[in-house]
């Protein structure tokens, strides 16, 4: 059983509780043990590093001290949580007078950060470590063909960090393929949601929002799929405000990908925290169950294949 | 008997001098033990530097010489002639790199004294074991190696055979041209690529000095200068070329379409057995086994019953041919960058983009559309086309250089779009670079009369998701355009993707094989990027046309001729002298082990039965150093690096007392 440092991020104490419940019980079904980090701190979320860079790093090394301390990468299923921590550990890898500076500040907490662990978003975790052929063993109870849009959100791939695909990663959409799900093939996959946007420009945040359901239910989406808690706002409580706005009619669920591949693995909607949904998730949930098993492949998966 | 150095320090400006107390060294060294005299100048390479070492060896006698200056490679000629004028063997001298191995890449003063000292040491040292040699005269053979058939090596080609000598012009595809066979038109002056590039082929392909060798493939190389052995494979024609008149007949029998991606860029099909295009040189087709109907359902023939002259032979296999020549050039051209690595520009994805290769064929009269430009739906006449400039060049993400011929293609693309279908065109550039003859006054020229927008701005993206009034159904480009500070989208109908150009896929597997280098890039290496472009560090061995780095037809054409002369110069000289770096086997000490044997690469290595000993043929050897190195019993040595010269070298660096090292970046 591979153990990793668990970092929630602040958003997964409550908003984004449902998130938490499901990352947590996939992890469990895929034998993995995560460690929730004690102690553990905001990581400043996007505007802090806008403001003061040597404290946002700070924030950050001081959660990667903790689980370095307890010799585990770390993983987070945020989003923002994740760029942050994983341009902390290398920067200060690259800026040793930086990482002088910050230890300096963690000695205060008795820590120190020497950068020797990784940081994985949850997704990597799952793709990578896990990888989707044994995920695909695992998987229990097919999603019968369910269209889901994987939403990476712009974080996970942005800014670059190595020479891994930026353009059009597939990963997301192997995952979904290896619950049974079809991934939607759809233009905006990466494009930004308009993180806090809204709190300075509600209109310009809208319709970054409304482009990205537009292209998603234009591709025939039935469910949105997200890793990100920032993300899983934007899209669904503005819905409504958006459909007045723009004069709309969305109605499409925003779920975690955690709570679909909870399903697949067998989990019940209780133990991943469905029911606290804005946009109901009901008709999702009932062709899941609807037990009549779909021999349909995705095309990309076909695609791949052939 | 003691000898009587001089030792020389070259200031080269102050590129040595800047770093190198140059006042401090010569002083050093001329207490060293055996230096007669030392001194520094300004320019040793300079005829003045040069007389001053003549003089001393006329009046002091000097039986040895050292120069301290830049590096063998570049003027070890220089002075070794030197010193043959003032009557001194050349090989009685020695270089110490103080430019490059010090001054260069050194910024500690202290430091770079001490190192300057033991290369110099070093050099005075191994020079006392010199021993006066000389150089080896072989015959060239006048048969020339010209590899690749594309617009350079056919101007090679043809030089050559034209000033008298053979030539065997290997080339890959079926039929030669290169890619200048599948233009439409050619900038600046926008003549048919065809026309002007077809009769060349033709005189090729009778020339009575030209051997050409279609469908095949260098397999090895061996030998040096004036001398080499190549293996050819010519692949499999499946059609007897003495029989075939070049009917086509066959070709129009055939029932197999298969997709073109090489002639057509896969705009187009051919059949099973084929030539790529109506004026291929030679005429004879080439059948693809791998996708003819005999060869992979065993039923057909259709080709061989239809030919008038019973050509068609299934049976025929590979024929491997073997030839010596004096020279090679290679000029063995690019590959286009595959825009499928920029997923954001959606090639591969979106229907009607387009690389720069699919819209020469597009545009070409002899094209899979006769040369009508429409989308791919086969009929549709676009109204607006987006050219988008540097795909994969001038990006560290792909490639960093540019790749000099694709604004003015772009341009040429936007001229040819605005002519066939009066379309809005969109020009997307960073930069645009039109420096050579008559470049700049094409553009003038399309700026002023041909009404194409320029957008300067790097595309972010062209996608098909339709968000504002009038994109539904159209190719957005979304792009930042920089000189008026906006993030624009433009819808359109079609999009050209300028992709750059690369070095062929296989280019260091081929370098390696020639025994040249390649750049970081791939590109092949020259002997020097700016006064010896076309030659190789391999005496022999020419490179030419884009495959030495992008270029346009004409510069490619220059180079052609270029390496073309370079051959003819040597080949006139009819002999070339080489190093007499040579091995030699000391009968006395050779104990008949025989493990040096089959250790040559060159195969000059024979066992002498009768005596019990092996030998070494020096006109084979290339002086490697392999089996001096393998010989268990040291009975073998190469002259100019005895033992005795690298093991006093050693010592000569070793005794000068080195202080506080620099800590060595990692
Ligand atoms: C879309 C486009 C449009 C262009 N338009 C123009 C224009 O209008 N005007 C202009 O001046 N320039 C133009 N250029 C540039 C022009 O294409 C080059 O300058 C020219 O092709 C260089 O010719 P080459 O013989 O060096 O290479 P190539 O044309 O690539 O020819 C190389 C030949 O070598 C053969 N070969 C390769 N490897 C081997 C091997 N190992 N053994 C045997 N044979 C081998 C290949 O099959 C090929 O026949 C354009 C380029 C592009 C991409
Ligand atoms: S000999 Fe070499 S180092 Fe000296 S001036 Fe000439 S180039 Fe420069
Ligand atoms: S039909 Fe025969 S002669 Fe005519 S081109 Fe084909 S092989 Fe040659
Ligand atoms: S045998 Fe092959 S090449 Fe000949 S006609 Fe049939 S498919 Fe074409
Ligand atoms: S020639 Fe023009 S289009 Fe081509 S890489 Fe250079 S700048 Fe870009």
């Amino acid at each position: 059983m591979k153990a990793y440092a668990y970092f929630p991020g602040c958003s997964l104490e409550k908003m984004a509780l449902s998130y938490h419940q499901s990352a947590l019980e996939c992890a469990r079904r895929l034998d993995l043990e995560f460690q929730e980090l004690d102690d553990w701190n905001c990581c400043g979320t996007t505007a802090y590093f806008a403001i003061d860079q040597l404290l946002s790093y700070t924030l950050s090394a001081r959660n990667l001290a903790l689980a370095e301390k307890k010799k585990l990468d770390m993983v987070t299923p945020c989003a923002g949580c994740y760029k942050n921590a994983y341009f902390t550990n290398v920067t200060l890898k690259r800026d040793a007078d930086l990482a002088e500076h910050i230890n300096e500040a963690l000695k205060e907490d008795d820590l120190h950060y020497a950068g020797t662990n990784q940081v994985y978003h949850l997704l990597e975790v799952f793709c990578n470590d896990v990888g989707v052929q044994e995920i695909k063993k695992r998987v229990t109870q097919s999603l019968n063909s369910l269209r889901v849009a994987p939403y990476y959100g712009c974080q996970i791939v942005r800014p670059r960090k190595d020479h891994e695909e930026v353009e059009n990663p597939r990963y997301f959409e192997d995952l979904i393929a290896a619950t049974g799900a079809t991934p939607v093939e759809y233009q905006l996959k990466m494009r930004c949601c308009g993180g806090s946007l809204l709190i300075t420009s509600r209109k310009a945040a809208f319709s970054m929002a409304r482009n990205l359901l537009q292209n998603a239910m234009d591709n025939g989406a039935a469910v949105i799929a997200t890793a990100c808690p920032m993300c899983q706002v934007n899209l669904e409580c503005y819905q409504q405000q958006i459909n007045q706005e723009f004069g709309a009619r969305f109605s499409v669920p925003i779920l975690y990908f955690t709570q679909l591949l909870g399903l697949a693995l067998g989990a019940s909607p209780k133990e991943l925290g469905f029911g606290s949904e804005l946009v109901s998730a009901s008709a999702v949930l009932a062709q899941i169950r609807n037990k009549e098993t779909s021999t349909t492949q995705s095309p990309y998966i076909r695609h791949a294949t052939s | 008997m003691s000898e009587k150095v001089g030792v020389y320090i070259c200031h080269c400006g102050a590129n040595i001098a800047g770093v190198v107390d140059v006042a401090a060294l010569s002083h050093w060294a001329g207490e060293l033990p055996d230096v007669a005299v030392a001194r520094d100048y300004k320019f040793m390479c300079s005829s003045l530097g040069q007389e001053l070492i003549e003089k001393d060896i006329q009046e002091l006698g000097l039986t040895r010489v050292v120069v301290a200056a830049c590096s063998p490679h570049l003027h070890e000629a220089t002075f070794r002639n030197c010193c043959k004028r003032a009557g001194l063997n050349p090989y009685l001298f020695e270089m110490a790199s103080i430019r490059e191995q010090v001054s260069w890449v050194t910024a500690n003063k202290t430091v770079a004294l001490e190192k300057s000292k033991a290369l110099i040491s070093g050099a005075v040292h191994r020079v006392i074991h010199n021993q006066a040699l000389e150089p080896i005269i072989v015959d060239i053979n006048p048969n020339v190696l010209v590899v690749g058939g594309g617009i350079t090596g056919i101007q090679a080609a043809l030089e050559i055979a034209d000033a008298g000598y053979h030539v065997y012009l290997v080339e890959r595809e079926p039929s030669i041209g290169g890619h200048m066979a599948q233009f439409d038109k050619t900038f600046p002056t926008l003549d048919c690529s065809a026309c002007i590039l077809t009769p060349k082929m033709f005189s090729a392909g009778t020339h009575p000095n030209i051997t050409l060798l279609t469908w095949s493939e260098v397999e090895k190389v061996d030998g040096y200068v004036g001398n080499f052995t190549v293996k050819v494979r010519q692949k499999a024609r499946k059609v007897n070329t003495e029989l075939c008149t070049g009917c086509g007949i066959c070709e129009q029998k055939c029932p197999k379409k298969v997709i073109d991606t090489v002639f057509e860029a896969g705009m187009g099909l051919r059949k099973a057995v084929y030539t790529p295009f109506p004026q291929a040189v030679p005429k004879y087709p080439v059948m693809d086994v791998q996708n003819c109907t005999f060869f992979q359902k065993g039923t057909c023939k259709a080709c061989e019953k239809f030919c008038p002259t019973g050509a068609i032979d299934f049976k025929q296999e590979d024929k491997v041919v073997s030839f010596d020549v004096g020279n090679i050039i290679l000029a063995t051209g690019w590959d286009l960058f595959d825009c499928r690595r920029i997923p954001q520009y959606g090639y591969g994805r979106l229907a009607n983009v387009y690389n720069s290769l699919e819209f020469e064929r597009l545009s070409n009269a002899a094209g899979p559309t006769g040369g009508k430009v429409i989308l791919r739906d086969g009929v549709t006449v676009p109204q607006s086309v987006g050219i988008i400039h540097c795909v994969g060049s001038r990006d560290k993400n792909y490639n960093p250089y540019c790749s000099a011929i694709c604004c003015m293609q772009s341009l040429k693309f936007a001229h040819l779009v605005k002519e066939k279908t009066g379309a809005q065109v969109y020009n997307f550039y960073i930069d645009i670079r039109t420096p050579l003859k008559a470049y700049d006054e094409f553009y003038q020229h399309i700026l002023e009369t041909d009404e194409t927008r320029f957008v300067r701005g790097k595309v972010a993206e062209v996608t098909d998701a339709a968000r504002l009034p009038g994109e539904e159904g159209k190719l957005i480009i979304q792009v930042e355009d920089t000189l008026i500070g906006k993030q624009r989208r433009i819808p359109v109908d079609m999009v050209i993707l300028s992709a750059g150009l690369e070095p062929r896929h296989d280019a260091k597997e081929v370098a390696k094989l020639f025994g040249i280098g390649c750049s970081a890039d791939q590109w092949f290496i020259e002997r020097h990027p700016k006064l010896d472009p076309v030659a190789t560090m391999t005496e022999g061995v020419f490179v030419a046309g884009v495959c030495q780095g992008p270029k346009d037809i004409p510069l490619s054409v220059t180079q052609g001729a270029a390496a073309a002369a370079r051959v003819i110069g040597l080949v006139n000289r009819k002999q070339v002298s080489l190093e007499p770096v040579r091995a030699s086997v000391n009968a006395e000490q050779c104990s008949g082990c025989r493990i040096c044997n089959n250790q040559c690469p060159f195969n000059a290595i024979s066992f002498l039965v009768d005596k019990g000993v092996s030998e070494i043929n020096p006109a084979l050897c290339q002086g490697c150093g392999t089996c001096v190195a393998a010989c268990p019993a040291g009975a073998i040595t190469g002259s100019h690096y005895t033992n005795a010269q690298i093991l006093s070298q050693i010592e000569g660096i070793l005794e000068v007392e080195l202080g506080q090292r620099e800590a060595v970046p990692a």
